[in-house]
This record gives C-alpha cells, structure tokens and sequence, in this order.
C-alpha cells in the first residue's frame, strides 16, 4: 500500500477575478501526495497555498488543470477528505461532545459514543467532553477540531496552517500531537505552514512555494528518521536549504 | 495578631457589599431629594409637580382602593397577548424569510414599506376594525412589538458565520441539521434581544393607545387623573409604568441568561 499515490494535481491554474481585474493565484501547479505520507507546503503569506488546499478540499472548484482523489476528479467537498482550519472552527454554542456529534452523518448513539469517545482519546481530551469551547484553550480547542476532521476516517487530512494562531510551546507540543497520530492512524497529511522548522519537522517531503503567482519552486525530500532532531545538523542543513529558496529573487 | 488582621478583611468585605448596593440606588436617591427640594422651596405650583412625598401618599391610596391594581392588570394582559402574537409572527417570518430567499424577495418589500408607520398611527383604523377597547390596542401592541423581533431574527441569521457554513460543507451537513444546529442557535441572541426590544415597545405602545381611546388599563388613568388634575396620581401612573416594564424587562433578561449558558457578556472596560 505504501507509495501508491492517492492525490495528483496536475496543470493547475486558478485565477481570482475581481470585477475587471483578473488575478492569477495558482499557475501551472502539479504535485502529487502518497498514501500515509505526510506532506508540508510552506510559502510565504498570500503565496496560494491555501488556496491550493482548499480546491483539494472541494470549497473552491472553479479551476483550471485537474485534481483527482483516488483517481476521482474533486467536484465538491467530501467526506473523504477531512480539513483543519487556522481556527478551530468549533461552534460556540455546543459542547465538545456535541461538536463531535455534528461532524457524524447518522449511525446508532452507542457507535457515535463510541467514535467521539475514540477520537477525544487520540487527542487526550476525553475528560472535557463537556465542556463549551470558550472554556478551552487555544491548543485544547485545536486539538477537539483535529479530533473532528478524523472522526469520519477521511482518506486524507488537509491542515491549513493550524497551528499558525497558538503561542510557541503550544505549537512545539502540538507538532509531536499531531505526528503521533498520524503515525497511530497511518493517515496521509497534507499541511500548509509558514514555519519551515516545522515543515522540516514534520513532512516526508517539503513543497517550497513562490508567491504571486504561486508556483512549486521546490521539493525537498526529508530522510530523516522520527522523531526528529531539531539540532541535528542534517535537520539544519535542510532546514538552511529550504530558507534560502526565499531569498533567492 | 491574626485577629486584628482578620477584622481589617471582615470590615472591607462589609464595607464593599454595602457599596455594591448603594451605588446602584445612590442616584435615584440624590434625584428624589432634590425633587423634595423644589417642591418644598415653593418655586412651582403643587399641582404642576407634586412632591416626593405626595406621591408616596398617593400610592397608599390608590393601592388601598384597588385603582392601580385594576388599570395595570388590563394593560399587562393587553402587552402579554400583543407581544405573544408578535412573537409567534416575527420569529416565524423572520425564519422564514432569512432562510428561503424566494420568501424573502416576495415579503421584504412590503414589510419594509409598512415598518415607517408608527403603530399609533394605526389606531384610527384599528378602532373601526377592532373596536375600541381590546381589539385595537392588542393590534397596536403586536404591531409595535412585530418589528423589532423581525428585524433582529432576520438580522441574526443574516450574520451566520460563513466559517460555518463552510465547515457544515465539508462535514457534508445537510440543509435542515445546518438551520437547526448552525443558524438558529447563531441567531438566537439576536432573537432574544428582538424579544426585549420588543417587550419594551409593546408596554409603549399600549400606553399610548390607552391614553388616546378607551375608558381602561394605565394609559387611559393617567389622562383621567390628568383631567380631574389630580397630578399626583399621575406620577404614580408614570412610575407603575417605569416599574412593570423594568420588571418585564428583567424576566427575559434573566430567561436569555439561562438559555444562552455559552456566551459571557461583556460588561465593559
């Protein structure tokens, strides 16, 4: 199973028309994500590469070129396919509990207990089940919308710069959090970030992003064994390497 | 050693409670002096201002005849049953319409064109519709009170956080779990402030219709005590008034508290 590619984006533009003026976001993008593999773009801000993840995630379909799940061309969002926002985007007026409820299509209250019972494990909060969101902290509530997004068992798990809003331990912690799930869960990530130490950290492989328009400028290949050293010398290097494509224009 | 210190905290726990109290009365309180004042350095007339004190012996009296009571008691049942329809009316066409646009295009219009109106301005009609005691005040009433609570749950729906409509796409929710579980409890402190405002306006509105037609409820004892120039009376009327709708007021404030367990006011900087 391991390799078998599960994502391809090929040839993809995307413009942003605003009354007269036609932006080009995206030009001529192609990539592709393997099975349980853990991919990391990074770019700078406004670069397209959440762009680029929300057409994976089937909010934005008017494109150019093609992206395929599976072999299945992306038309729409899709269960498929679970996604991670910069903010947690858990609603305010639910519990934890009921926020895991809202993610689930149907199925019995015990299977559903069990499922949110499961996945507030994975992420250590099964204690807070009912609490509101506003009792929670920043990395806590990140932590039940991850928990949220893989309570459907999507095939893929797109994180837009998640943990881009939490304070700097907060991310360290949450980097580890989420590398051990994707190992227990075997799951495919693609994550766009900002920070190269954590894409460095994090990914099988980096995608280096230009900006405007966004093109791939690079792939960066991380051999390295996990968990990761962030003062190792190799990390360093890769981590050097990848700085650099930002400097280069 | 330890005594004295506890004393200390005792006496500034005391004094800070008493405080909490006083600040709130202390203005009510400075007023009614100076009013006393006024009254009694004989600059105006008794009967255009009657003092504090004056007033205070007329509630006596009216309570004891049963006046206050009466007229009071049919003005609330004519607020509770207007601003019951109203209710029912602006949060079901405000649903409605903030959440099929066809509703919206075919309604708004209408509804917009109507709401300049003010409710008053209804009761010559309503009258000879209605008649002139019940009928037409309970039609101003929900008229008045329809407005505010319209607006507010179309206004609530209407800021329904596109993050979350989005989110309910990628979750793959459907139409009816996205209304019932995103978008009215999103709108619901809209709701309720559409409630209050409302509640305020309905206790207006009957006020009004009764001091311009009918021979019962608050209004129409305030022109009555008016017109036997019995002003004092009319000061009691105006603070019955004041007091029901601070207390009506307080009942759906305490009820939005209840119901919306989530959210923490802001009570300022």
């Amino acid at each position: 199973m391991i390799n078998k590619e599960l994502l391809f984006v090929s040839h993809l533009t995307k413009n942003f028309i605003s009354q007269s003026r036609s932006t080009t976001v995206l030009e001529d993008v192609s990539m592709h994500v393997n099975q349980q593999e853990f991919v990391a773009i990074v770019g700078a801000s406004g670069c397209g590469k959440s762009t680029l993840l929300r057409i994976i995630g089937g909010l934005d379909t008017e494109y150019q070129g093609s992206v395929t799940l599976a072999g299945k061309r992306i038309a729409g969002p899709g269960l498929e396919r679970g996604i991670v926002f910069q903010e947690h985007r858990l609603l305010p007026w639910m519990t934890v509990q009921e926020n895991m409820e809202f993610a689930l299509q149907s199925g019995s209250k015990a299977d559903n207990d069990q499922l949110i019972d499961e996945h507030l494990e994975l992420v250590g909060l099964k204690s807070f089940r009912n609490a509101y969101p506003g009792q929670l902290s920043g990395g806590m509530a990140q932590r039940v919308a991850i928990a949220r997004a893989l309570i459907n068992r999507p095939e893929i798990l797109l994180l837009d710069e998640p943990f881009g809003a939490l304070d700097a331990l907060t991310r360290l912690k949450m980097q580890q959090e989420i590398l051990a799930i994707w190992e227990k869960e075997k799951a495919t990530m693609i994550m766009v970030t900002h920070d190269i130490e954590e894409a460095v950290f994090l990914g099988d492989r980096v995608i280096v992003m230009s900006d405007r328009p966004g093109t791939i400028k690079k792939e960066v290949v991380i051999d390295l064994p996990r968990p990761r050293n962030r003062s190792d010398v190799v990390f360093n290097k890769l981590r050097e390497e990848i700085y650099q494509e930002f400097h280069k224009e | 050693m330890e005594g004295v210190l506890n004393k200390g905290k005792n006496l500034t726990i005391k004094f800070s409670s008493i405080w909490s109290v006083w600040k709130r009365i202390i203005v009510p309180c400075i007023i009614v002096l100076i009013w006393q004042g006024i009254c009694l350095s004989g600059m105006v007339k008794a009967v255009l201002l009657p003092s504090p004190v004056q007033v205070v012996k007329a509630v006596g009296v009216m309570v004891n005849s049963g006046e206050i009571v009466t007229h009071l008691l049919v003005s609330i049942i004519r607020v509770l049953e207007g601003f019951a329809l109203a209710g029912v009316l602006g949060i079901g066409l405000g649903l409605g319409l903030g959440i099929f646009p066809l509703l919206f295009e075919l309604m708004d219009g209408t509804i917009q064109l109507l709401r300049p109106i003010p409710p008053i301005a209804w009761l010559p009609m309503a009258i000879l519709w209605f008649g002139i005691e019940e009928g037409s005040k309970v039609f101003i009433i929900t008229l008045g009170a329809f407005f505010p609570i319209f607006i507010n749950v179309l206004d609530g729906i209407r800021q329904t956080d596109q993050k979350y409509v989005e989110l309910s796409k990628v979750l793959g929710v459907s139409k009816g779990k996205f209304v019932r579980k995103v978008v009215i409890p999103g709108a619901l402190p809209f709701i309720l402030s559409g409630l209050r405002i409302g509640l305020g306006y309905a206790w207006m509105c009957v006020v009004a219709a009764e001091l311009s037609a009918g021979m019962k409820g608050i209004g129409f004892m305030l022109t009555d005590a008016r017109s036997l120039a019995q002003t004092d009376k009319v000061f009691v009327g105006m603070l019955a008034i004041g007091l029901v709708g601070k207390m009506m007021d307080s009942i759906l404030r305490a009820t939005e508290a209840r119901i919306i367990k989530w959210r923490r006011a802001f009570t300022g900087v």
